[in-house]
């Protein structure tokens, strides 16, 4: 397994903050909007540097999705951004007619995604996002793992003409990732090699599989580490070429599994090689109030729960 | 402002084609949105043929790019009218007036409700899920701005389509943003499909309501091509506050039996109602069908 490591922590939304104030200074096309969700945004030095670019459309998440579909008629690139379940389910007919079947250069930027954001509890956790933006056609569907990964890619769909879908979220986890990375839209991460198990894997519980990795390890199981951190369109050649090596998989998500990355893996699987696959991921359920690692835990998405799903991907080959 | 009683008969006569057009379209595939079509064809031929500054070419021609960039533009939100935006397009010049032949067949250009997925020159974004384009035309409207663009931007809505929540988040979010580059027109027909805007979901007081919200309101008589063309011009002279023209239009204008009666709002014609209602649309002198 490779060695991961970290000397900071931060939460993602802060990575996407870095990016789009990056993107402030070196692209003129980009503005930024916001439904009453600048400051969880962490949209503060955009503003502040960019006021004529900054659009507070005030909690109207519908007219929002509008606007951004309108303002890339004058050549702009809008980022519109709230929390991943106003971003996407409150809003699902204004982003398909508006901006994925108008194929119109809007950025769909979502926060607070998951069980993660805790304390808020089911209204506001959603674990449905991925599966509705991935069905819409046009649209490019991206969950982030890290500070780092987010402000890269947060930077990288500025120069993607085309609908995007950015997820990312609220808890703090470790920076793992180079600060310097150039991010590939649709090119999985191999992250670590082995032939055990292919572990696929987005977003917050990208480290847990890190940590899953470890324990296996540990065990003398080495898996096929592979980051997914664009769901949409599917790097099909690098999960093809993994579990031709490994012979089954798992995928992992902060999402159900309905509909998920999971789903989009055994789709792939299922067409070209016909593999045992475990899924972790939630289980068709809401979530509830509590801490995020409570919630991990009580959902089964924690690293044991990954290590868990290994063994029992392998038990069927 | 006067204009020339020449002028307004040539649009007129324009009209008179379109409405002939949208009836042939409809009847020809036994589906789509004859009646509000009918009633706002004096607002499109308005729009695109005298009051919108479009780029055109040498010829004469509009040329259509999407950023729309230092000219007018319009947008439809009530997409299910799509006959008369096809036919006016068509008739303007953005495409070939044979094409309307295609409307809502497979393989055409021009579906059911607009769209921008098959590349037809005029249109820059579908509609047809009501209650969006309010949204997209400010969002264009405040792209002109942010773009030192002083054209203006049009965008037609259904009366019916007010019931919608997305246009009050609309309604209150383009006087706040300043934009009196936008202008926003209600067919205000009083008809939806399921009958009357008063029985199915009264709307009230429309205009007091936009004035609430701090739109500039005025009232026009849709049908009424100098009135049309006086209200669309003189709505324009406040920079910073948008407008909401009320206009007054009877589903179905044009055709005794079709006119003031919601039952059109969705309904083709049979063969022998085509008939006479053509016999009511004259062509005049260098007009022909498609």
């Amino acid at each position: 397994m490779t060695k991961f490591e970290y000397t900071d922590k931060k939460d993602t939304r802060s990575g996407f903050g870095a990016g789009i104030y990056e993107l402030g200074k070196t692209n003129p096309n980009v503005v930024a909007l916001t439904a009453d969700l600048a400051g969880s945004l962490k949209l503060d030095n955009f503003i502040k540097e960019f006021p004529d670019r900054f659009i507070q459309c005030g909690i109207a998440e519908a007219n929002m999705i509008g606007v951004s579909a309108g303002l890339t008629i004058g050549g702009h690139i809008p980022f519109a951004t709230t929390f991943a379940n106003f971003a996407t389910g409150r809003v699902y007919d204004q982003i398909r007619q508006s901006v994925a079947y108008s194929k119109k250069n809007v950025k769909i930027c979502a926060s607070h995604s998951g069980l993660t954001l805790g304390e808020d509890g089911a209204t506001h956790q959603i674990l449905e996002d991925l599966g509705m933006m991935k069905m819409l056609p046009n649209m490019t569907v991206i969950n982030t793992c890290d500070y780092n990964q987010t402000k890269a890619a947060t930077i990288a769909i500025a120069e993607y003409d085309g609908p995007v879908y950015l997820r990312f979220g609220r808890p703090v986890l470790p920076v793992f990732t180079p600060a310097d990375q150039k991010f590939e839209i649709g090119k999985a991460w191999h992250m670590s090699e082995g032939d055990a198990c292919s572990v696929f894997v987005t977003g917050n519980l990208v480290w847990e599989a890190v940590l899953a990795g470890e324990q296996l390890a540990a065990e003398g199981i080495e898996i096929d580490l592979i980051n997914i951190h664009t769901i949409k369109p599917l790097d099909t050649e690098a999960v093809l070429a993994s579990v031709k090596k490994t012979g089954c998989a798992v995928s992992v998500e902060e999402h159900n599994i309905l509909g998920g990355l999971g789903e989009s893996i055994a789709h792939t699987l299922t067409q070209n090689l016909p593999s045992p696959q475990e899924f972790v991921g939630t289980k068709d359920t809401f979530g509830e109030s509590g801490t995020p690692d409570q919630l991990l835990e009580k959902y089964g998405l924690k690293a044991a729960n990954i290590v868990d799903a290994v063994k029992r991907a392998m038990a069927r080959k | 402002m006067t204009l020339k009683i020449m002028e307004i008969e040539q649009l007129e006569h324009i009209a008179s084609q379109v409405r002939r057009d949208i009836l042939r379209m409809v009847t020809a595939v036994n589906s789509g949105h004859p009646g509000g079509s009918l009633g706002c064809t004096d607002l499109f031929v308005a729009l695109y043929f005298d009051v919108m500054r479009l780029k055109r070419g040498a010829d004469g021609h509009p040329i259509f790019d999407m950023d729309g960039k230092d000219e007018d533009l319009f947008f439809l939100s009530n997409g299910h009218i799509s006959p008369v935006f096809y036919s006016v397009l068509a008739r303007a010049g953005y495409f070939p007036v044979s094409e309307l032949a295609t409307f809502r067949k497979i393989d055409s250009r021009l579906q059911g409700h607009p769209t921008t997925a098959e590349h037809l020159p005029g249109i820059r974004i579908a509609s047809g899920s009501l209650g969006q384009g309010l949204s997209v035309a400010a969002g264009a409207a405040f792209a002109k701005k942010l773009n030192k663009d002083d054209k203006h931007v049009y965008v037609l809505m259904g009366d019916g389509e007010q019931q919608e929540g997305q246009i009050w988040e609309a309604a209150q979010f383009a006087p706040n943003k300043k934009l009196g580059n936008l202008t926003a027109i209600i067919d205000y027909n009083l008809a939806q499909i399921d009958g009357t805007t008063m029985g199915v979901n009264d709307n009230r007081d429309l205009a007091a309501k936009y004035r609430a919200f701090g739109w500039n309101v005025v009232e026009m008589q849709g049908n009424d091509m100098a009135d049309i063309i006086k209200t669309l011009k003189d709505a324009k002279s406040d920079p910073d506050v948008p407008t909401l023209i009320l206009m007054h239009t009877l589903m179905g204008y044009g055709v005794d039996f079709m006119q003031g009666n919601y039952k059109w709002h969705g309904t083709a014609l049979s063969t022998e109602q085509l008939a006479n209602a053509l016999g009511q649309l004259p062509v005049y002198a260098g007009q022909e069908d498609y």
